[in-house]
């Protein structure tokens, strides 16, 4: 089955979170929603998983049970233990006590929890927190799995695991889908959407995107000048610079690079920013 | 060059437990420096050291040359992780409140974001707000920034341009020591330390501590299989986009392995972040045996 949505707007207000975005989220693929703080990352989860009506478009979700949803707020019941965070989505969800009883202790395990299973949720590091999060929400094998932002903050090693956790329930047939800031991680799903501002960036697989980039980039160790310098950015020691005609400043300004994710992603940031820049220099 | 910030052979030990064990740690003027660990590896309580709020138990700590003091403090830039502005202040507000508790020049907001001046600090966007703190830290020209993960939660484009700040910091010769988790800015400073259960267990820029690291790789139309192939048999594979990575584990084996799943099985490089996870739970389980 494949979920998503279509044509989708929000508006808060006289505030649009979201204008005509589309999704597809297909069984057993792993995709990524990347855009930074306001860019619609959330509300285009809460859509999916039905906890916000769009005010227009379309969602495809399968029945509520068979939804797995980490909030960016909350995840686990701070009193409860790591064991009874489980038990009680497991009666939630309707799963036997024997499967659920196997299944928790299979992911606690492999997750490195096994011994904080009586201790407190609201007594474990963020970490250990997000990873009960999310073995919580797939517990009870969801068609849809729909985690926001489950890494931020989250150190390497808990992140691995909860990597872990994403792939086993994309293996398993879930159609996972998760928010997050960072395209480093962005790049290790097989689908990407970039949101900023409410509306879609690009979309593609990771490779797709990065080919996909209008123009040229080039790296140089100084500072572009002139007109250049409002098209580049810093990246490590070195300066990029997009020329959206592929030619134009070429020579003096550096070597052509071949994009990656976090260039394409930057590029469309920056188209955006100089045409909203340029429609406000002609109206002012 | 008189190191703008120096930990030597510093050890902190809180009853039993040796939270920073021996370490040693610069930041020379113009150079930024990363600090990675996972969580409980000792970095917030040598930040703690290096700011001179927590005294060693063993070794030195100097900053700008000196015993750490109030007025070494004077010369220090922090971001904390939390940003550190009042949310029902203005950002010029958070800057004149700065600027009477430190004293010294008057910061100013860069261009950018003196259309924000007059907002409260609470509704602007998380952005904007890392800008504000970048600028309230910077307005007394500190020589040494200490920022904890300076750039977390912004969409690239505002993440290019928080480090163009630092960047420009460091090129008018401060230093930076930056605390992070994520590998895409670990990858902006210039030099890494990696500190793993108290201890520092690599050195230098992100070539010198991946080096010949290689990682199996396993290319499969049915990767949800070879997934589940491998975990049978107690091989952790990390997915990436269609393709699983095994670090770890000789190529021949993994193929061995997968049994009967159609793959092809090469090898490549590591990430920063795959040698990262192998140096850290390389030494939890040197300290485990």
């Amino acid at each position: 089955m494949s979920w998503g949505v279509r044509g989708m707007t929000v508006r808060f207000g006289d505030h649009t979170a979201l204008e005509g975005v589309s999704l597809e989220v297909p069984a057993g693929r792993v995709t990524a929603v990347v855009g930074g703080d306001g860019a619609g990352k959330t509300t285009l989860l809460r859509c999916l998983v039905g906890a916000l009506a769009p005010d227009d478009g379309e969602v495809r979700r399968p029945d509520a049970r068979r939804i797995g949803y980490l909030s960016s707020t909350s995840g686990t019941y701070p009193d409860l233990t790591v064991e009874e965070n489980l038990a009680f989505s497991a009666t939630a969800y309707g799963i036997s006590e024997a499967e659920t009883r196997e299944r928790a202790a299979a992911f606690l395990d492999r997750t490195g929890l096994t011994e904080a299973r009586d201790r407190p949720a609201g007594n474990l590091s963020g970490g250990m927190r997000q990873k009960l999060g999310v073995i919580r929400a797939m517990l009870h094998r969801p068609e849809l799995l729909v985690l926001d932002e489950p890494t931020t903050g989250i150190d390497p090693v808990s992140r691995a695991d909860l990597w872990w956790l994403i792939a086993r329930a994309a293996s398993e047939g879930a159609a996972v889908v998760l928010a997050t800031a960072y395209l480093d991680e962005a790049e290790r799903a097989s689908w990407v959407l970039a949101l900023d501002d409410g509306r879609a960036l690009a979309e593609g697989t990771p490779d797709r995107i990065a080919a996909a980039v209008p123009g040229t980039i080039r790296t140089s160790t100084a500072r572009p000048s002139g007109d250049a310098a409002r098209r580049s950015w810093r990246r490590g020691a070195r300066w990029r610079t997009w020329s959206p005609d592929g030619a134009g400043d070429a020579a003096s300004q550096g070597d052509p690079v071949r994009p990656d994710l976090h260039d394409a992603v930057t590029v469309a940031a920056l188209a955006r920013e100089l045409e909203r820049s340029d429609v406000g220099g002609e109206a002012a | 060059m008189t190191p703008l910030a120096e930990a030597a052979r510093v050890t902190r030990r809180f009853a039993h437990l040796v939270a920073v064990d021996d370490v040693d740690l610069h930041v020379a003027p113009r150079e930024v420096v990363g600090l990675l660990g996972a969580n409980g590896a000792g970095k917030t309580t040598l930040i703690r050291i290096m700011l001179g709020l927590l005294p060693p138990t063993d070794g030195s700590v100097r900053l700008f040359g000196r015993s750490p003091s109030r007025e070494t403090r004077r010369r220090i830039g922090y971001v904390p992780q939390g940003l550190g502005l009042y949310d029902d202040l203005t950002p010029d507000e958070n800057l004149a409140f700065a600027r009477s508790v430190f004293g010294g020049e008057a910061g100013t907001l860069p261009a950018t974001i003196r259309p924000y001046a007059g907002t409260l600090v609470g509704r602007l966007s998380l952005g904007v707000q890392r800008r504000v703190a970048f600028a309230q830290a910077l307005a007394h020209r500190p020589d040494l920034l200490v920022l904890d993960e300076p750039t977390s939660g912004v969409d690239p484009l505002a993440r290019a341009r928080l480090w163009e700040t630092i960047r420009e910091a460091a090129d008018a010769g401060a230093g930076a020591l930056v605390t992070t988790h994520h590998m895409e800015e670990a990858e902006e400073c210039d030099r890494l330390v990696v500190m793993a259960d108290g201890r520092v267990v690599a050195e230098g820029t992100v070539a010198q501590i991946v080096g010949d690291t290689r990682v199996a790789v396993v290319h499969t139309d049915a990767w949800a299989r070879a997934f589940e192939a491998l975990e049978a048999r107690g091989m952790s594979a990390a997915l990436v986009g269609r393709t699983l990575r095994v670090p770890g584990v000789d190529p021949a084996e993994v193929a061995r392995a997968l049994g009967d799943v159609p793959a092809e099985v090469g090898e490549a490089g590591a990430t920063l972040e795959e040698r990262f996870l192998q140096l850290t739970l390389g030494e939890r389980g040197g300290a485990a045996a």
